[in-house]
């Protein structure tokens, strides 16, 4: 190899690394504040007020959060399996980041534009059950093992349900390419053109497994305060804790982006005419990906938890037929009414 | 009745009305009080921190009678009475309460002849230490005199219920 | 040396380290761990020969949801090390035994290798480039024409198998009560309280 092309090597390098700081940092920012934010809409459906001490509107509160967590001791339980107990945040973390690689943030705005990056981002959120189980058995605990075993066992029963979701989307695009998903929703009728109305029914699927798959409220069996403590993080505190939840509201996030995505047409604006196409398309997908993370918080107000075999009875006998007989009937439907792409 | 179910559920009716009454709660005004910057109402009888009271002319009420110490059923008051004074009555030279025994029954205030001893309205007298709340006389008389016209309304506002 | 081959080397290393380690980890837990480890290096290496399609349905269905199954099963084991290490001598000739048998089946099969007659001719078909067919397009084209009837019976064996394990499972036991989901939901005061008016000292 000459000198040319290592310089051009490092060159790339240094732009691709250039370009995954200033998308991991606004990431991270931007999760502080949904943190913050969910806290508040949380707070503001039971009356209360939420956090508003530190900073103007407690503004600072996810920072104040994060120095108190990594000054903290971290305690590691004398039975634990100290390297599998450590490794299990990180994995959460690293993955949760991780799936922000594929994400098109608007036209272009992507570090890596592959052509399977759905699959990625399946695969990676997939991998985010090991983080769980990893944690859980680690701790040498009860009540983190039994967390971890119902985790991964919620979260391997909603993938089948995601995706046969993402299935029907790509039959209705024809690539596994994040940007193409969203050019094919770019129409004259701007949010009438996007995926949430001809596949109302797999929005709503799509929705309700991603609360489940990130263990969200009303399905955050993993972590039930009430008769689990905290499920699989009992052991962790401090910066590994930390770690845990951040990881989780990484997830949540790539949730939120692929529900963007996927139903909500990405960066498109929702009228495709003059005020509303001069705002850039970071700004449109800024918006939906808060607005979906608003019905994530808010349906941990108003939805209570449900027990372990009503969440497996709907994810295996409700969800997964209901998905599979979509997946059926938009595919007979493209091939009849030849929409294939 | 199976179909109009069947459709409710399908069009997920309970989540939608959930949602609407979630925003309703959303936007109504906070049940919370902001604390540190708002603060709740307390009743005229609200039994807080203790005080000793002076009378208008700057005399000390205490009469070193020593009923508080004796009906405090925590043990909490510590009393040392001076010598008889010229005039009759007599001082303590020793007031001590011990605010981490103190159940804050209100006995003590119920028990005095002078209202001399009363538990105000204060709530926020959290300290870093144990020592601190090891009250002596001086803190009493020093709390009277801060709290004084909160103490003497809430007794005015009281009185037609003794 | 190129970057390609570089993490090629890397890739195939962990590959073969960690795949060494499951089998000589004590801990049971370990070795599926380290056998994940595999699998996903094992993905790295079919993104390097651009089979990104094959790299990804790797990491879902080996790492996403098999290795789970075989994490949470062995995780459930009780297993007793002191008890595993003593009977490492007597099972060592049956042991030795099914890997001679093994390696005399690689050989036989290595050593009958053959080309097919028609793989010069395969070769010599020019690849499409990149740009126009991805990979995924590709495996679709291949599996839904040519293989379809392989593709079918492998899912139609799977089908069987599932509906086995569901028959071989599935147990309804008398005089279990069993939740009626819908019958809850479809329960209304109206159909379920009976008010009365009771006059004082009547009774009902």
């Amino acid at each position: 190899m000459d000198l040319a092309t290592f310089s051009d090597y490092l060159l790339q390098l240094a732009i691709m690394a250039g370009q995954s700081v200033l998308l991991l940092v606004s990431l991270l920012i931007f999760i502080a504040y949904c943190l913050l934010a969910d806290r508040k809409i949380w707070a503001a459906i039971q009356l209360r007020r939420g956090p508003n001490v530190v900073g103007p509107f407690g503004l600072f509160q996810s920072f104040a959060d994060l120095l108190k967590f990594v000054l903290k001791e971290p305690v590691i339980p004398s039975g634990a399996n100290k390297g599998v107990f450590l490794l299990a945040p990180l994995v959460t973390c690293v993955l949760g980041l991780a799936a922000w690689a594929v994400v098109p943030v608007a036209e272009g705005w992507v570090i890596a534009d592959i052509n399977v990056g759905i699959l990625y981002i399946f695969a990676i959120s997939s991998l985010g059950v090991y983080g769980v189980i990893m944690g859980g058995w680690a701790s040498n605990s009860k009540y983190a093992f039994l967390g971890a075993l119902r985790s991964a066992a919620q979260m391997v029963s909603y993938e089948v349900s995601i995706g046969f979701v993402i299935i029907t989307v790509l039959l209705c695009v024809g690539s596994l390419n994040l940007s193409a998903i969203v050019e094919a929703q770019n129409g004259a009728y701007g949010l009438l053109n996007w995926y949430w109305l001809p596949l109302f029914p797999m929005f709503v699927i799509f929705f309700i497994s991603a609360l489940a798959e990130t263990n969200r409220p009303p399905f955050d069996l993993p972590e039930a305060e009430s008769e689990l403590v905290a499920g699989f993080m009992v052991e962790y505190g401090s910066t590994p804790y930390m770690m845990f939840m951040l990881g989780e509201y990484a997830a949540i996030m790539t949730m939120c982006a692929l529900t963007t995505i996927l139903f909500l047409g990405g960066w498109l604006p929702p009228f495709p005419f003059a005020p509303f196409t001069w705002l850039p398309g970071i700004f449109w997908f800024v918006v939906k990906v808060f607005g979906v993370f608003f019905m994530f918080a808010a349906v941990k107000g108003f939805v209570p938890r449900y027990r372990y075999d009503q969440l497996m009875r709907l994810g295996w006998k409700v969800f997964l037929p209901i998905s599979l007989a979509m997946v059926v009937i938009v595919a007979g439907v493209i091939q009849f009414m030849g929409w294939a792409p | 009745m199976r179909l109009d179910q069947a459709a409710r559920s399908l069009f997920l009716s309970e989540f939608v009305a959930a949602f609407v009454l979630a925003m309703r709660y959303f936007f109504k005004p906070k049940a919370t009080l902001n604390y540190p910057f708002e603060k709740g109402a307390i009743s005229p009888r609200f039994r807080g921190e203790h005080a000793l009271r002076r009378y208008p002319n700057g005399e000390e009420r205490c009469i070193a009678c020593k009923l508080c110490e004796a009906i405090c059923p925590a043990q909490a008051i510590t009393i040392e009475a001076g010598p008889r004074r010229n005039d009759g009555t007599r001082r303590t030279t020793r007031y001590d309460i011990d605010m981490v025994k103190c159940i804050y029954c209100g006995f003590c205030q119920e028990a005095c002849p002078v209202d001399a001893i009363v538990e105000g309205p204060n709530f926020e007298f959290a300290t870093e230490t144990r020592e601190e709340l090891l009250y002596d006389k001086e803190k009493l008389l020093a709390n009277g005199d801060r709290w004084e016209r909160d103490i003497a309304r809430r007794i005015a506002l009281d009185s037609p219920y003794r | 040396m190129s970057l390609a081959s570089a993490f090629f080397y890397l890739f195939a290393g962990i590959t073969v380290a960690s795949a060494f380690m499951v089998i000589a980890a004590r801990n049971p837990v370990h070795s599926v761990l380290f056998l994940i480890l595999a699998f996903v290096n094992a993905a790295g290496l079919f993104l390097l020969m651009g089979a990104e399609f094959l790299a990804m349905i790797l990491v879902v269905v080996y790492v996403g949801a098999v290795a789970v199954l075989f994490l949470f099963v062995v995780m459930m084991l009780d297993v007793d090390f002191v008890a595993l290490r003593h009977g490492f001598l007597q099972y060592l000739p049956v042991g030795g035994l099914v890997g001679l048998i093994l390696v005399a089946e690689l050989v036989l099969v290595v050593g009958g290798w053959a080309a097919s007659p028609g793989a010069e001719a395969l070769r010599a078909t020019p690849v499409p480039p990149v740009a126009d067919v991805s990979n995924t397009l590709a495996i679709g084209r291949v599996l839904y024409t040519d293989y379809l009837f392989y593709f079918q019976a492998a899912g139609l064996i799977l089908l069987v198998a599932m509906i086995g394990a569901i028959v071989l499972t599935l147990r309804h036991k008398e005089g279990v009560k069993r939740q009626d989901i819908s019958a809850q939901v479809a329960r209304t005061p109206a159909n379920s309280l009976d008010i009365k008016k009771v006059s004082p000292g009547q009774g009902v």
